[in-house]
């Protein structure tokens, strides 16, 4: 023991990482009085080195080309170890940092967290919270599929308002239009920008620690025994709120991965069919409605930006001697209608403006108006008029004169779920809900509709139909075996090169993606009447109602059209597809297929198995995802229980 | 940490507080390292490439005396169709003068002795070795011969002349017909 001793004052003498992290984590004098909200900065802290892990990790597989992203990251979920898990990690990530990042700011905010002396302080963290942005808006162009496209196309055309706006445009994306350069340099920035965050929080960090951090009361900590060491105090709080937000984290990761997410994203990118509802992430949702409200394109991006610009000023815009909310009795209410107008905000940036609200009457548009000018008029009236007309209560002397208080926290728990209803569109069609072997969270796939709904696919879908992310070998998990799959593998035909470099065929092999069932988009259209008939890996996380919508599909067709309704020449009528016209004829019928049990099954039966086996092919990882879910989410109970009991031991000290 | 009350803290009965602080550091340390393992199991040979681990290989178009080479997990393979005095010179060899001892029947399939497949990569630094096209020098031992460092190998694919330390290695391979063989998987004992 002797030895490290001395090895350590021999490092120390020489470089104080020692007394470094013994002053500012160990005896780092921290006010008494935290409650959970002071978490949050802790679990933003964890949550970037997590994003940046995992995302060190992916960058080792994805491929940043125009025409490889999109199959790149459906390798990552289908080839690379673990490789759902770490994307799934990643993508809820970037709604987790900003759930975490958003209750940060909103507690700096009614707690005053950015008075002096800390201006510089909150300074830093709009900082980070731009850069944040510019981050999460680039990786989520990564993906290269259909939101990723526009979102990006939507975004970089912010900039063409500014003077030499189409010059700064093509700048951006180095070339006419969003297109393989944009791509490309997005990737690099999106994988640069975080170490630039890790800077600026080094220094929000250093900012901090010089005045130490605000708390509940607000007023300096006078007394020495207003003050504890972080450490093990707030560690063990710190762990404590780890455990219950991994554990929150991991329900999104493991049981409803795509709940963030936008089905139109696992469309890969097309630069000529921009998707009918085009939103933001919810994240930016808030943003996107002040964009929208303003009539004007120059006033609106101005006012979009500005929305964010404004936090820079906050410290000097509010004019209040007082810091904490509890002390100012006005002050309290606006601040919580101002939390309620951002989440109208996101509410309506995730609606039609065109959208009515039956209920009152008022379009979206004016209600985002409102709340737009509610925003605005929050930051430049009502916080400097407040500072002089508003009578704070009698504020104590020192924070043993403070009382315990119930704690304000629980509104932040109803910001946090209100934060996590995401936009329902399309609720008007006309679903049919079924009932899936693979649904909920205990769910698997019924092997047996697998393997018939497998037979359905080959038989029928399969003329048209492509499945290019599905493998051979895949096959084994719908329970053939290896010598079954070698027999089905060479019913297909593989294009290649023979020794006289001429065009030949070879029998697929199992280790073969499935071939399309055309040479290429233009046969496709060809032998289609001009319709493409999308690739179906995917389908059921690609359609919004995903199973359902299928299902629906498949037995949603209806020989008559209402009068009122002129189906189109080659086309079918069928009011599940949008526009209520699809050129695709009724693909199921009775008798059509015969299974080897000798089953003739019904219409119903056929699509119902073909759904099933579709939802395999886009989530083969569904079933080890959900085992591996049920230990984890296990884990993290135990560990939140246990960081909870050694929470309670370590406090019982302080009063 | 020579204070009296520390040491008075340490001799105390194990309290509550110990065996939650033994239990919690426990439990995060093995979380941390489970979590740890799907990042580090990512940068293994992913799905596909695992599946691409094994390879069919037709022998019939070998004639006697001559070799191929096929890739097998992105290394050469070579598949050598012996002649019977190459097979005769190899069993003869006394294992005393070899610098890796090995026996030629254990270096091939029985009742198959004509075929000798070997991965060809030089032991000593990862060279091909030549010698398995026919305008290619075998060396004096008839086997192979390293271009970069000397190290000549026998019919056996036995190393008989340094630096290369170790004979040239025997992939797992299984022959499914008498004309056939399947690389990357073993033999099952019988």
């Amino acid at each position: 023991m002797k030895i490290f001793t001395s090895i350590k004052d021999w490092i120390d003498h020489r470089l104080p990482v020692f007394t470094f992290i013994d002053r500012e984590l160990t005896k780092y004098p921290t006010p008494k009085n935290l409650n959970y909200l002071w978490n949050f900065g802790s679990l933003a802290g964890i949550t970037l080195m997590v994003m940046i892990l995992s995302g060190i990790f992916l960058a080792m597989h994805y491929d940043p080309a125009a025409d490889k992203a999109f199959d790149s990251v459906e390798y990552i979920m289908r080839n690379v170890n673990y490789g759902w898990f770490m994307r799934y990690l990643h993508a809820n990530g970037a709604s987790m940092f900003f759930i975490v990042v958003y209750i940060h700011m909103f507690r700096g905010l009614y707690y005053g967290s950015y008075k002096a002396p800390r201006e510089l302080l909150w300074i830093l963290g709009v900082v980070i919270l731009i850069l944040m942005m510019a981050t999460a808006f680039m990786g989520y162009v990564l993906p290269w599929g259909q939101m990723s496209y526009w979102g990006a196309t939507v975004i970089t055309n912010l900039f063409s308002v500014f003077p030499f706006g189409d010059a700064i445009v093509e700048w951006l994306w180095g070339g006419f239009s969003v297109s393989g350069p944009t791509l490309n340099r997005f990737f690099v920035l999106h994988y640069l920008f975080p170490f630039l965050i890790i800077g600026v929080v080094a220094l929000h960090l250093v900012a901090l620690h010089q005045h130490g951090s605000n708390n509940p009361v607000g007023i300096e900590c006078k007394e020495p025994s207003d003050k504890i060491p972080f450490h093990p105090y707030y560690t063990v709080k710190d762990l404590f709120g780890l455990g219950v937000f991994a554990f929150v984290w991991s329900y999104f990761i493991f049981f409803n991965p795509n709940f963030f997410g936008e089905p139109d994203n696992y469309i890969p990118a097309n630069p000529l069919v921009t998707p009918p509802h085009i939103v933001p992430e919810w994240y930016f949702l808030p943003f996107y409605a002040i964009l929208r409200s303003i009539p004007n394109k120059l006033f609106g991006v101005i006012a979009m930006f500005g929305a964010v610009l404004v936090l820079f000023f906050l410290p000097w815009l509010d004019r209040s001697k007082v810091r904490s909310a509890t002390f100012r009795p006005i002050f309290k209410w606006i601040f919580w209608t101002f939390v309620v107008d951002c989440l109208i905000l996101g509410y309506v940036g995730a609606h039609s403006p065109d959208y009515i609200y039956e209920a009152t009457g008022i379009s979206n548009q004016f209600l985002g108006q409102i709340t737009t000018f509610y925003y605005f008029s929050f930051f430049f009236i009502m916080l400097p008029l407040l500072g002089l007309y508003e009578k704070p209560l009698p504020i104590p002397a020192s924070l043993s004169e403070v009382k315990s208080r119930k704690r304000k926290w629980r509104f932040f728990g109803v910001f946090f779920l209100s934060s996590l209803t995401t936009p329902l569109w399309g609720d008007s069609l006309p679903l049919s809900h079924q009932t899936w072997s693979f649904q909920g969270p205990f769910g698997t796939f019924d092997r047996k509709d697998l393997q018939h709904g497998f037979q359905i696919y080959k038989e029928v879908c399969a003329a048209c139909h492509g499945l290019k992310h599905l493998r051979f070998r895949d096959l084994e998990a719908l329970g053939y075996t290896p010598e079954e799959i070698k027999a089905i593998a060479a019913e297909y035909k593989i294009e290649t090169v023979n020794d006289e470099g001429e065009k030949a065929e070879r029998p697929a092999l199992p280790t073969d993606a499935f071939p399309g069932p055309y040479k290429n988009e233009q046969a496709a259209r060809a032998a289609n009447n001009g319709a493409l008939p999308p690739d179906l890996s995917l389908i059921t996380k690609a359609r919004v109602g995903g199973p359902d919508y299928v299902y629906s599909l498949l037995t949603g067709y209806e020989a008559a059209p209402p009068a009122d309704i002129h189906v189109a020449e080659g086309m079918h009528y069928n009011p599940v597809f949008p526009g209520g016209q699809i050129a695709m004829i009724p693909p199921l019928s009775d008798g059509l297929v015969a299974y080897n049990n000798g089953e003739k099954p019904s219409i119903n039966q056929m699509a119902k198995d073909v759904v099933t086996f579709l939802s395999w092919v886009a989530e083969p990882e569904l079933e080890m995802r959900k085992t591996m879910g049920y230990r984890v989410l296990i884990y993290f109970l135990v560990f939140t229980a246990l960081m909870y009991a050694l929470m309670k031991v370590i406090w019982a000290r302080i009063k | 940490m020579t204070k009296p009350t520390s040491d008075k803290t340490l001799k105390k009965e194990p309290t509550r507080r110990d065996f939650l602080l033994l239990t919690a550091g426990t439990v995060g340390t093995v979380g941390a390292a489970y979590f740890a393992w799907p990042f580090i199991d990512s940068m293994n040979p992913a799905a596909d490439v695992l599946a691409q681990s094994t390879i069919d290989v037709d022998l019939s178009p070998i004639p006697e005396g001559q070799a191929i080479t096929v890739v097998w997990r992105g290394k050469p393979i070579f598949v050598r169709h012996r002649t019977a005095a190459e097979i005769q010179e190899a069993e003869k060899t006394p294992l005393a003068e070899l610098i890796d001892p090995e026996s030629d029947q254990d270096r091939v399939k029985k009742n198959h002795t004509p075929w000798l497949i070997v991965v060809g990569i030089c032991t000593h630094l990862g060279c091909i070795p030549t010698g398995n096209t026919p305008t290619q020098t075998r060396g004096k031992y008839g086997g192979w011969a390293c271009p970069c460092h000397g190290s000549l190998y026998d019919t056996s694919g036995r190393v008989r002349r340094g630096p290369a330390p170790l004979n040239l290695a025997i992939p797992p391979y299984t022959f499914l017909t008498d004309t056939t063989i399947r690389i990357g998987v073993e033999e099952k004992k019988t």
